[in-house]
């Protein structure tokens, strides 16, 4: 089996995944407007967590394909086939594995992880041979662009944070519900931050392919600003725990460093007429479309950070549905249009044209999610205001007052769905072209 | 200062900072054959995967109220949630849990509730942005 080829069965395998969280994931929203849909078989007790874990995957096994896809243009000879055959192995059996369990029903994990823990283990030894395969891959002697210094942080990070995910096993921490749900929060936390990490350093490479301009890569001002995420990543975590009982200090590192991220939205407004001359300069590219379009949800979802990072506000937003909204708006408008620019790019020649009917498509998945995001803001707001309320009705009252809100989720949630189906079989169906 | 070395005091950082986490103290039983009850319904929380209807400070699913103040509402609130469980209602499905299971449970929802409050309506806000709550000794 060639390198070439390896990143290949990634992506494929990811986009398979992807295939099934749509799925899932439309199943599981009609919960918000039937709720007794499914009740007796698969409820959203069932599709939450595979629809979850399913867009968990697809995120983690792209992100995966993209540093084969890079290490393979860059240090082709290097890479150990075997040991990335094996890694492979590990993913298929701990992806089979935990769909086995929450098809027969067997939880006993934690949010976003809610599968048996005995498929961490797969999991985590396919991470552990990933990171030794970069490690051994990537060569000492060069100075390094800021890429590979964000692969390395964010394969590094994510087997730690991996592990720590699963510390409530042992009874030290699992006996303190407040440390044990701190501890649930700085995981869920930093971990996104550890693909990110991954991904963010997949749009730099690509940016420097599509560009040809290198020294991008090795500005002072480009690690300048990989170390601010890298230091978020870190510390920020605890803008999610202002209402929880922990420590003071705790709480205001998450707000204060939180707070720094308003440098990346002033680097964003200062670059602004950069980025739309760069925009024009590429859109020929189809992939470059996906490229724009992550950074357009980038810069909503950093200001949608920055309020929701404030305490007084993150009362009104804490545990509503704009939460949500940030998840969705970051896993599918910023990570998976990442992913996709990178698909398009690496497996077919940049200036390909594409058909009308495929723009087409790339303008209904970005309504579809304009949609489904506005309608989880909307019904956050709702419920932010009802939480807050002294007079507030029952908890199902608020629900069924918000189902306008939710049938505008869930109807961009189909468009969404089917925007990306069609992409997805698309790039399922090219051959497999890779550029080295 | 190369990118190395500043990568290198963000993960000692990052060290420092999360075992300051693991080895501080907060709330919590006492007593441990209760912690082990509270442990044990916990569990069950997971089994039953409650996570993905229900919220504890805010994290889990949004079908159904958070309950981390639960056991501190008016009423039977065992029986209240025995009831729940074991029967159907419009939302929830039913589950079939044994008593040692349903009694473990409430434990832990006692002591969520003891542990603190979530909601945001008992906290006031200071003139820089943070919160506090009005009222709680564990806080």
């Amino acid at each position: 089996m060639s390198s070439i080829n390896l990143g290949s069965i990634y992506i494929k395998t990811a986009l398979v995944i992807l295939l099934s969280t749509l799925l899932f994931g439309c199943l599981a929203s009609l919960s918000y407007l039937f709720p007794e849909l499914l009740i007796d078989s698969f409820g959203l007790v069932s599709l939450r967590p595979m629809h979850v874990s399913a867009a968990i995957f697809w995120i983690l096994l792209s992100a995966t394909a993209c540093v084969y896809f890079g290490l393979n243009q860059l240090f082709h000879e290097r890479i150990n086939k075997t040991m990335a055959l094996m890694q492979y192995a590990l993913w298929i059996i701990a992806v089979l594995g935990v769909f086995y369990s929450y098809f027969n029903k067997q939880f006993g994990g934690r949010e976003y992880w809610e599968f048996n823990p005995i498929w961490a283990i797969p999991i985590a030894l396919a991470w552990i041979l990933f990171l030794i395969q970069f490690f051994r891959t990537v060569s000492f002697k060069i100075k390094w662009p800021v890429y590979l210094y964000m692969w390395m942080t964010g394969l590094t990070f994510f087997i730690y944070i991996f592990i720590e995910n699963y510390l409530w096993l042992i009874p030290y921490f699992n006996q303190n519900i407040v440390k044990d749900i701190s501890i649930q929060w700085k995981v869920n936390g930093s971990l996104v931050g550890a693909w990110n990490q991954i991904l963010y350093g997949s749009l730099f490479y690509l940016m420097d392919k599509i560009s040809g301009e290198s020294e991008m890569a090795y500005s002072k001002t480009t690690f300048a600003l990989y170390f601010l995420g890298l230091f978020n990543m870190l510390f920020n975590w605890s803008h999610h725990i202002y209402t929880l009982p922990t420590q003071e200090y705790i709480r205001y590192v998450g707000y204060l460093v939180s707070m720094t991220e308003w440098i990346f939205l002033l680097k964003t407004l200062y670059q602004w007429k950069a980025e739309i001359s760069e925009v024009k300069k590429y859109q020929s590219i189809f992939a470059y479309r996906f490229i724009a379009a992550a950074n357009f949800w980038v810069f909503l979802n950093l200001i949608q950070a920055l309020i929701m990072s404030v305490p007084a506000f993150n009362l009104y937003t804490h545990g509503t549905h704009i939460t949500v909204a940030h998840a969705m708006g970051t896993t599918i408008g910023i990570n998976t249009m990442i992913i996709l620019a990178a698909s398009f790019l690496f497996m077919s020649e940049p200036n390909k044209t594409y058909s009308k009917h495929m723009h087409q498509v790339f303008w209904l998945t970005q309504i579809g999610l304009f949609m489904l995001w506005l309608g989880l803001i909307l019904a956050g707001i709702y419920k932010g205001f009802w939480q807050m309320s002294e007079r507030a009705g029952s908890f199902s009252s608020m629900m069924e007052q918000s189902k306008p809100f939710f049938m505008l989720f869930v109807l961009g949630g189909f468009l969404l769905s089917v925007g990306l189906g069609i992409i997805g079989v698309h790039l399922l169906r090219m051959p497999k072209l890779i550029k080295s | 200062m190369k990118p190395i070395l500043v990568f290198l005091i963000l993960c000692l950082s990052y060290l420092y900072y999360s075992w300051s986490i693991y080895l501080s103290s907060s709330h919590s039983e006492t007593d441990p054959k209760i912690a082990q009850v509270i442990s044990q319904g916990k569990l069950v929380w997971q089994k039953y995967n409650c996570q993905s209807c229900h919220q504890i400070y805010g994290l889990g699913g949004y079908l159904g109220p958070d309950l981390t103040n639960y056991a501190g509402q008016s009423g039977d609130r065992k029986l209240f949630l025995s009831s729940a469980i074991k029967s159907a209602a419009q939302q929830m499905p039913s589950f079939n849990l044994s008593e040692t299971e349903l009694e473990s449970l409430y434990q832990f929802l006692v002591s969520l509730n003891k542990s603190g409050i979530a909601q945001p309506k008992e906290f006031e806000v200071y003139p820089w942005g943070m919160i506090k709550p009005l009222k709680h000794e564990q806080y």
